[in-house]
């Protein structure tokens, strides 16, 4: 690694650049380095918040993996945070081979843990959305019909959705568990907080929705939410409470993957294109009602 | 008409429309071409009568159609794996 911030993360580390390897650059960078990750969080991180959301990693060990550091640093203008190496799912393995029953527990026994005490601020998911169409609107050459679409289905959107006084992660999917001395945890602590749990189901559900993810998988996450005690669903029929979320979701991803596209300056590929047509569908639901 | 299988006499029937002859001495049923085609037609209107329609299979207003109906998305399951992974 050359000079700049991976450079200085290695440093927080203690280890030589040369030891250490990045594992994300993107608006958040991370290093692997030896026994630790670090990781700079996105410019304009508020520090309050971060630490309230180490502390909550930090008393929550059978849940999320527990920080390295208990407070955040200052590196290069950034905060930084220290955690311990877990080891990640394979994102080039089988889906069905993934740990769905593991992190569908972990989702369960987080959103059952009263989060009055863990002075949390609230939970990032809802927020996603409006930043993901900000994204697509500052998108230069973005398809325009698919862009459209995205736009349709977001009008079709109720307000807020932020409301909720229960424990969420606010970015669950499946990089955001790692197995750390031989059990799964939950990482990623940057939307830890107060919302409506059902939104971390929401991303799998889009996801299913539009056709992308194997129902069978969708059945392992979901039964072994309810099996597990997740409350944010209703055992018999989890959708009155997941479909609003589940539509946000997929504007949001839908809105990410036009952006990417025209930001790439290449045609949506078919799984961004599953996703385009799921809001032209959640439009033409909207309308029938 | 004489039954196949035993020295017997075969008697017809009408049913609904099924068109049964049936042994008077051991009672084998003899079906008419098509009739155990209609038969079982009949058998499957009455069951859904019975039982109503299948199940839908769960999902929103707005999913994609034929979730369920075949059991996996081959043709997509490479080239969305990222996502999966992503934010």
């Amino acid at each position: 690694m050359a000079g700049g911030l991976p450079e200085a993360l290695a440093g927080v580390a203690g280890v030589s650049p040369r030891a250490a390897t990045v594992l994300k650059r993107t608006r958040v960078t991370v290093v692997r380095a030896g026994e630790l990750v670090v990781k700079a969080h996105e410019p304009g991180t508020a520090e309050a918040a971060l630490n309230a959301r180490l502390r909550a990693a930090a008393a929550l060990p059978d849940l999320l993996l527990p920080p390295a550091s208990d407070r955040a640093l200052r590196v290069a203008g950034r905060l930084v945070t220290v955690w311990p190496a877990g080891e990640a799912v394979d994102p080039a393995g089988d889906p069905a081979a993934a740990p769905w029953e593991a992190a569908a527990g972990l989702l369960a026994r987080l959103h059952a843990t009263p989060a009055g005490g863990l002075g949390l601020p609230p939970a990032g998911g809802p927020d996603r959305v409006a930043r993901a169409l900000a994204r697509l609107a500052g998108a230069p050459g973005a398809p325009a019909a698919a862009a459209a679409a995205v736009r349709r289905a977001a009008r079709t959107l109720p307000a807020g959705g932020g409301t909720g006084t229960g424990l969420a992660h606010g970015d669950w999917h499946l990089g955001q568990i790692v197995r750390y001395r031989d059990r799964w945890l939950l990482i990623d602590v940057d939307d830890l907080g107060l919302g409506d749990p059902v939104w971390d189901l929401a991303r799998p559900a889009a996801w299913y929705a539009a056709g992308l993810l194997d129902p069978e998988l969708w059945h392992r996450l979901l039964s072994g939410y309810v099996s597990a005690g997740g409350p944010a669903v209703d055992a018999g029929d989890p959708w009155p409470e997941l479909d609003r979320p589940a539509r946000a979701l997929t504007v949001q991803l839908a809105a990410t993957a036009v952006a990417a596209a025209g930001e790439e300056g290449r045609p949506l590929d078919e799984a961004e294109q599953a996703l385009v047509s799921s809001c032209g569908r959640i439009t033409r639901a909207a309308r029938r009602q | 008409m004489k039954c196949p299988k035993c020295p017997g006499v075969m008697r017809t029937y009408d049913r609904n429309g099924v068109h049964i002859e049936q042994c008077e001495n051991c009672r084998g049923i003899f079906l008419d071409y098509g009739e155990l085609e209609t038969l079982s037609r009949v058998e499957t209107q009455w069951a859904q009568q019975q039982y109503g329609p299948p199940p839908a299979p769960g999902g929103p207003a707005w999913g994609a159609p034929h979730h369920g109906h075949h059991g996996r998305h081959g043709h997509h399951q490479r080239g969305w794996v990222g996502m999966l992974f992503s934010s």
